[in-house]
């Protein structure tokens, strides 16, 4: 087990640029999702670390000991593809113990490890079939499995859930989190999706054009996020952004309302959750349209059009009486409001 | 690439050239037997042989070359067996590649369907493609023997010659046992090669034309033909060139004869270089050959490339 | 709506008619070769146009392997499997380098093999004759191996690298991180999973080298070193007159042939494609 440490790290592709200014401290046995839109760069740095990128410029250390130049075999870490890449001519077991048996241990000593991940991953009766026959989620076990045997100083998972089914991908899921805990290991993990981002890691690293954009834990990434698009990026529905012009206690927006913010701020991003929707004619509020109503039992989504404003996304708890067309008033919670300035940074709530 | 060479100051520079001259040289490293070979068996030696079509070069006649200008395209000129081969070439050519393309397309067709037995046809019906060349020329130049072969009978009985005779022997009709022979042999090629594109074809594209109201011969007028025709014209191209190319079949069924009636241009290099020993003259055939066949090419992928962006 | 229905039976019957005119195409020419070579000696004139022989004989082909055509296969063999041997593991380097490498010169290289395979070959016959004589190698089977080993490198790669291609690079990088070197990677899990690729290649040049026949006869005039075509060439000239032994000579050339044939079915499209311009 060990950290990992990425200092000043880029990475360029003839002139193009495709990463840069990428520092970050993975602590032992921590768990850290990589996430970002594709093409951001995530997979690229991932692959550095493994040793399958050359790095262009900056340090990467595991465990304290400069890797740059060491070549993959030498950096003890294991990783879970995409494509799982179980090599199709071995079978179950012999793949789980090939990095053993590239290390020349001996058949006997193999064996125990191997029975002991089959037994983790559900796989024991498995051992002996060959990848073709195994279904989309067994190969991902046997993948994790493989990774497992080694005992490595730091796993690596390349968006491992996006070729599985929506339910399966919510299982393994549960699995990959019932692992680390079990195990405890040193984790990065890519993924383009803030769900399996929020749920798995101890913490995120948001990731656009090449640039960390915030690192935090879940919670500080949905409470705090650093700039609009961390803030667009994570929590689903997506949270609401409206532009106003600056008065002397707020933010004016198109339609006259006026809500709280700091100095500097020139948008308030507000998240559906936080918006409160009340009937028409209850007291002042921005007022707006319900122009579709989403009902999925525990909540229910409201596509709202404010004049001027622009649309608005409120989500309630539980099913709400109103017709299409409707008339409502939306406040939001002001405490949860997120300031961003003209450059789209947050502007910090000076108490 | 060891952990020992880390941490050394001003080491960076070094290692990361070092690194990048290794990752750029790998690829050529593996390519490098098969670039040798190439260059030296094929490459250097086509130089060579253009060269000789400017030189008088007959080892029959020995003495050192001597660079003769274009003299070897003058004698072509003057050589009326050289016409004769040019327009043999043509109607070998012509009359091979069209022959093949029509039996392969419909045999592609055929195997395209769904019927019983269909492993076992199509490893049948592909077949003459793994014989030898020399054993395809050969059994056909038997079968067309009256002595032992049926075919003479049939083409009496047929009424396309008055006695059962051997074509390969009257002037007039020879180039046709070996256009039979590479009918034969080539068919295949073309039938696998448009099989596969034909099972390219998505076949929901079918099941709209049969909404749409399409007949089965306007799905193959408007569907198939359309999206076989940029890989119908680039294997026809190549097929053409490898067919004049290709002197096998007419060196052993007829020697070029009787009389140098079936003589086309890449036997008779052959026979040029082979039996004359005469490299100079061989090479100017030769050449001319190359030329045709370039301008040919060109014109073709001129269509594909109007067909393609069509 | 009539496609819903069967298809008019007519055009059924039509369609296996067609099939057997193929196939009977097809093997015709071969069927007579075969019954030739077992007709014995005494009935070949009487029944040379006689579709089914009366009497069936092995004497042909015993005569056959006793003469000097069980050299000139030999020859042949040694030939054949030299060139598909050394051709499939150099081809592997050059189709390998050319599924996993992005260098610069590659389109230029692309082309030169593309351009290996247009120009009329018989263009270098002569100077290959010059060079193999100057090297004193005339009459020599190396001369006629590396020949051919050089001819069918560029189908060989184009169509390694479509074998290649067909392996997804993960199982590599996963190889390299699970503690390979590259050539560990390579020996371990490409090379398995390459060996149909490997196979086939070495069928298509089998069978390319066993039948060719201009370059042989130019290279090899003295008996002894001779290939199967140019002997059995030389033996048409020579006595064109003892049919049944041709015949049985022919049929012997065959079965190589056949059996690579047998082997490399099921990549005969990606032969064809890949390399696009083979015969």
């Amino acid at each position: 087990m060990a950290g990992i440490e990425l200092s000043g790290i880029a990475k360029s592709y003839g002139g193009v640029e495709v990463l840069r200014d990428v520092d970050l401290a993975v602590g032992e046995g921590e768990f850290v999702v990589l996430v970002g839109p594709s093409g951001c760069g995530k997979s690229t740095l991932l692959r550095m670390i493994a040793g399958l990128e050359p790095i262009t410029a900056g340090e990467l250390r595991i465990g304290g000991r400069r890797m740059n130049e060491v070549p993959p075999r030498g950096r003890d870490i294991a990783m879970v593809f995409q494509s799982y890449a179980l090599y199709p001519h071995m079978t179950v077991a012999r793949n789980m113990g090939f990095p053993m048996e590239i290390a020349h241990r001996p058949k006997a000593e193999r064996a125990g490890p191997v029975a002991r991940a089959a037994e983790v991953l559900g796989l024991g009766k498995l051992l002996d079939r060959y990848p073709r026959a195994l279904s989309g989620g067994q190969r991902q076990r046997v993948a994790m499995g493989r990774a497992i045997v080694r005992q490595p100083q730091a796993f690596l998972f390349d968006e491992p859930l996006s070729n599985l089914d929506a339910a399966l991908r919510v299982e393994m899921r549960l699995e990959i989190a019932r692992l680390h805990h079990r195990i405890g290991a040193t984790t990065v993990y890519v993924t383009h999706d803030q769900v399996e981002a929020m749920t798995l890691a101890d913490r995120i690293v948001v990731m656009n054009a090449g640039r960390i954009q915030q690192v935090g834990t879940p919670m500080d990434l949905y409470e705090r996020p650093a700039n609009r698009f961390v803030a667009g990026f994570i929590g689903s529905p997506t949270m609401n952004i409206v532009e106003g012009t600056p008065v002397p206690d707020g933010l004016r927006l198109a339609d006259g309302t006026v809500w709280p913010a700091p100095l500097g701020a020139r948008a308030l991003g507000i998240r559906p959750e936080h918006l409160h929707v009340a009937p028409d004619g209850d007291g002042a509020g921005l007022r707006a349209e319900v122009q579709l109503i989403e009902r999925l039992g525990s909540d229910t989504n409201l596509f709202c059009e404010a004049p001027g404003v622009g649309p608005l996304l409120a989500r309630v708890h539980g099913d709400v009486n109103l017709a299409l067309g409707s008339s409502v008033v939306l406040t939001p919670d002001l405490a949860r409001l997120h300031p961003f300035d003209a450059e789209g940074r947050r502007v910090p709530v000076g108490r | 690439m060891s952990a020992a060479l880390t941490d050394t100051p001003g080491g960076t520079r070094g290692r990361l050239s070092r690194a990048y001259l290794g990752m750029v040289a790998e690829p050529w490293l593996y390519l490098l037997p098969s670039l040798l070979l190439i260059g030296g068996v094929m490459l250097l030696p086509l130089a060579i042989g253009l060269g000789y079509a400017f030189q008088e070069f007959n080892l029959l006649r020995p003495g050192a070359a001597k660079w003769v200008g274009l003299d070897n395209f003058q004698d072509l000129w003057a050589d009326p067996q050289f016409w004769r081969a040019l327009r043999n070439t043509l109607v070998w050519t012509g009359a091979s590649v069209t022959l093949q393309f029509a039996g392969g397309l419909g045999l592609a067709l055929l195997l395209n369907t769904r019927f019983h037995g269909k492993k076992l046809v199509q490893a049948l019906v592909f077949l003459p493609w793994a014989v030898p060349t020399f054993l395809t020329a050969l059994t056909f130049s038997w079968l067309l023997n009256p002595v032992i072969g049926p075919v003479p009978y049939w083409l009496s009985g047929l009424g396309l010659i008055e006695e059962p005779y051997n074509i390969l022997g009257n002037p007039d009709t020879a180039l046709w046992g070996p256009i039979l022979a590479n009918v034969w042999y080539g068919v295949p090629f073309f039938a696998i090669t448009l099989l596969a594109a034909l099972s390219a074809i998505p076949s929901e594209l079918y099941e709209a034309a049969e909404i749409d109201g399409a007949s089965g011969w306007q799905s193959f007028t408007k569907i198939t033909l359309p999206f076989l025709a940029p890989m119908i014209v680039i294997t026809v191209m190549l097929r053409t060139i490898w067919i004049a190319n290709f002197a096998d079949l007419i060196y052993v069924m007829t020697g070029g004869g009787p009389a140098n009636s079936t003589q086309i241009l890449s036997s008779y290099i052959f026979t040029t270089a082979f039996k004359r020993l005469d490299f100079g003259h061989a090479s100017a055939i030769a050449v001319v050959l190359l030329a045709l066949l370039m301008i040919y090419a060109a014109i073709l992928l001129a269509v594909r490339s109007r067909l393609v962006r069509r | 709506m009539a496609a819903l229905g069967r298809p008019h039976p007519a055009l059924v019957a039509g369609k296996y008619l067609a099939l057997a005119a193929y196939v009977a195409f097809a093997l015709f020419p071969l069927y007579w070769l075969v019954k030739i070579a077992v007709t014995p000696d005494r009935l070949i004139y009487s029944e040379g146009t006689r579709y089914w022989p009366s009497a069936a004989t092995w004497d042909n082909f015993r005569e056959v392997l006793g003469s000097d055509f069980l050299r000139f296969f030999g020859n042949s063999v040694i030939v054949s499997l030299s060139t598909a041997a050394i051709t499939a593991v150099i081809a592997a380097g050059g189709g390998y380098a050319f599924s996993r490498f992005d260098f610069r010169g590659k389109r230029l290289v692309s082309a030169l093999l593309l351009l290996t395979q247009m120009f009329p070959l018989l263009i270098i016959i002569a100077p290959i004759y010059r060079i193999v004589a100057s090297l004193g190698l005339l009459n020599t089977l190396p001369s006629l191996i590396v020949t051919y080993t050089a001819f069918n490198i560029p189908f060989a790669l184009f169509l390694m690298q479509s074998f290649f291609d067909g392996i997804p690079k993960d199982l590599e990088e996963a190889a390299m991180i699970d503690g390979c070197t590259r050539m560990q990677a390579l020996r371990k899990v490409i090379l398995p999973l390459t060996l149909p690729g490997l196979g086939a290649t070495l069928g298509f040049v089998f069978t390319a080298a066993w039948s060719e026949i201009l370059f042989a006869l130019m290279l090899i005039r003295k008996e002894e070193s001779m290939t199967f075509p140019v002997g059995l060439l030389n033996f048409v000239s020579k006595f064109s007159v003892d049919w049944g032994q041709m015949m049985a000579a022919g049929v012997l050339a065959l079965v190589p042939s056949c059996l690579f044939f047998a082997f490399i079915q099921r990549y005969l499209v990606q032969g064809l494609t890949s390399g696009a311009v083979k015969g």
